[in-house]
């Protein structure tokens, strides 16, 4: 298992690296940071996730977003229905951080982070795609993997699995459990 | 007389889905100023499976036959990253004996791969030959994998605690008479292709992808390596015991067409140095953990030991549920870093599977490498950066 985890130095080196991005961005921007698995998650608050990531480059050197994606939160919790996750990696430090952001399921946009960092474009539109969450600023905002005329989004926990043409996108949520 | 004044004007054109040298159905919409490429559009989705929302309906154990299914030219990569992502949230570590085949086979998956790799990239090149020396040294190693776990292309010999079954008989001796032949078919490989002018004057200096552009669009892999980025997640955060085994980290400064091609090709021949020293210093024991759960149990005590039978079969049956968390693992694959994301909320079911994809960002990065090149380079270029387009689309 050790070689898969990140040790317990990297685990303190990037708590403090933590640290200093609420000291940079005020406190009021963190909302949570955690170390779960051997990993630690930065959660921060959406009008500071450009800053951030920024700071994370341009400070930290965190120099290459490997991933970026979203996950629904909608039957296991409610609001904030979901969550974009950032996965930063750097390899001057061959450190491995993730960002969060919480977005409610009414006003579903995160700013994009793609003149930050060019591999989140297509990333921001997979995102838009899949969970139907506005990417603010992007220059080229369209469905990706699906077709352009698709309806819903397909990643979102109340799309049905068995969707077929015609068929609404959205399946009511008394019907969650029986899946 | 008069003159016909050609107007300059930028002409879009459509490539694909359907072209034969895109490496699967992607399309590219080109924006041409006479022949030199000034822009160029992926459109992918061709194939999209919407095999991560499938897996949120099948419990982890048969996940991993959706995980081959990706990028169906290295599957067992896709297994090595996935299971090594549930281990993390489970908290398991494989034996040693497991943790070494898992390397053995993903080091021989690693040189199928950039057997086809090269295989195709000849082919659109002309050198139509090397694609059939390719492919027969790569129906060796299927054979191999065939003789270990009955599968050539979607394996799912990979599974949550170790590797599915251990070496069967006369494996080692097969696996030897690779290692023993596959350096000279490398090196007919090689006299092939590496010095022929046509194969130079097409890649050198074409497609060049600099340093801070690939670290900038993420662009991992052998294509990182070309562009001088000595990052190999085997040596730099290594993962399954990849610290025991001597062996370095290719790279080239150019950045090029033909520096991806040379990459790969070193990187076959470290891959055979990996299987070697992993071969000859197997260790003993078993090759899976024993899990109370999430591991099956041993096949020759299910007509014998109750306990063990209804363990089989909540196991098949139900599926095992996996501490609820977040975890992201990723391996260095043929083409990349592969990783994968799940979120597991404490069912027996992941709550949410995300696959990154190195071909996913090699794709959109093609422009980037692209740009300032005839159209005839595109196919070289687009070649050299070995897009699967199942793990594109996912």
């Amino acid at each position: 298992m050790a070689e898969t985890f990140q040790t317990t130095s990297d685990i303190e080196r990037l708590l403090a690296i933590a640290e200093r991005l609420k000291a940079h961005l005020g406190e009021e921007a963190v909302e949570e940071v955690k170390t779960h698995n051997g990993e630690v998650t930065v959660t921060v608050r959406r009008q500071y996730l450009t800053e951030a990531l920024r700071y994370l480059r341009d400070h930290e050197i965190f120099e290459m977003l490997v991933d970026a994606t979203a996950v629904d939160y909608l039957p296991l919790r409610g609001e904030p229905r979901f969550e974009v996750v950032y996965h930063l990696l750097s390899l001057t430090h061959r450190l491995r951080l993730r960002i969060k952001v919480r977005v409610r399921s009414d006003d579903a946009w995160v700013p994009t982070v793609c003149f930050l960092y060019p591999s989140a474009n297509p990333y921001e539109r997979e995102i838009w795609d899949m969970f139907g969450i506005r990417i603010d600023g992007h220059p080229h905002l369209k469905r990706i993997l699906t077709y352009d005329e698709f309806p819903g989004h397909p990643l979102r926990k109340d799309f049905p699995l068995f969707w077929q043409p015609g068929m609404p996108v959205e399946k009511p949520a008394e019907e969650f459990e029986e899946w | 007389m008069a003159t016909v004044e050609w107007e300059q004007a930028l002409m879009t054109i459509n490539m694909g889905p359907q072209h034969p040298s895109t490496h699967g159905v992607l399309r590219l919409i080109l924006t041409l100023e006479g022949e030199t490429i000034v822009d160029a559009e992926p459109i992918i989705g061709y194939l999209h499976t919407a095999i991560e929302k499938e897996a949120e309906f099948k419990t982890y154990h048969k996940v991993i036959t959706l995980n081959d299914r990706l990028d169906y030219v290295s599957g067992m990569t896709n297994n090595f990253a996935y299971c090594l992502a549930v281990e993390k949230l489970l908290g398991i570590e494989p034996p040693l004996r497991g943790q070494y085949l898992r390397v053995i086979v993903t080091e021989l998956q690693r040189i199928a791969s950039h057997l086809v790799f090269l295989g195709t990239m000849a082919f659109e090149l002309g050198v139509m030959s090397a694609f059939f020396y390719c492919f027969r040294e790569r129906e060796k190693i299927l054979d191999l994998f065939e003789m270990l776990c009955g599968a050539r292309l979607t394996y799912s010999y990979i599974i949550v605690g170790g590797v599915r079954y251990d070496l069967p008989d006369g494996w080692v001796e097969k696996g030897r008479e690779f290692l023993r032949d596959f350096p000279k078919a490398w090196q007919e490989l090689n006299e092939l292709i590496s010095e022929n002018p046509i194969w130079l004057s097409r890649t050198k200096g074409v497609g060049v992808l600099r340093k801070e552009d690939a670290i900038a669009w993420g662009v991992t892999g052998p294509s990182l390596r070309a562009s001088g980025v000595p990052w190999d997640l085997r040596k730099t955060m290594p993962y399954s015991s990849y610290d025991h085994f001597d062996f370095e980290v290719v790279t080239a400064e150019e950045g090029d067409t033909y520096a991806r091609y040379w990459v790969r090709m070193l990187e076959m021949m470290e891959s055979v140095k990996i299987v070697r020293q992993a071969i000859e210093n197997l260790p003993a024991g078993p090759v899976l953990a024993d899990h109370p759960w999430a591991t099956p149990p041993p096949k020759d005590l299910l007509d014998k030991d109750m306990e063990a039978l209804i363990r089989h079969f909540l196991f098949y049956g139900r599926g095992y549920p996996v501490p609820p968390g977040e975890a992201y693992a990723a391996v260095e694959s043929a083409r990349g870093e592969v990783g994968f994301y799940i979120v597991s909320d404490g069912s027996e079911k992941p709550y949410r599977m995300h696959m990154r994809a190195p071909s996913f960002i090699h794709v959109h990065a093609l422009p980037v490498a692209a740009k300032g090149h005839l159209l005839a380079d595109l196919i070289a270029i687009l070649a050299s950066f070995d897009p699967v387009m199942g793990e594109v689309d996912r």
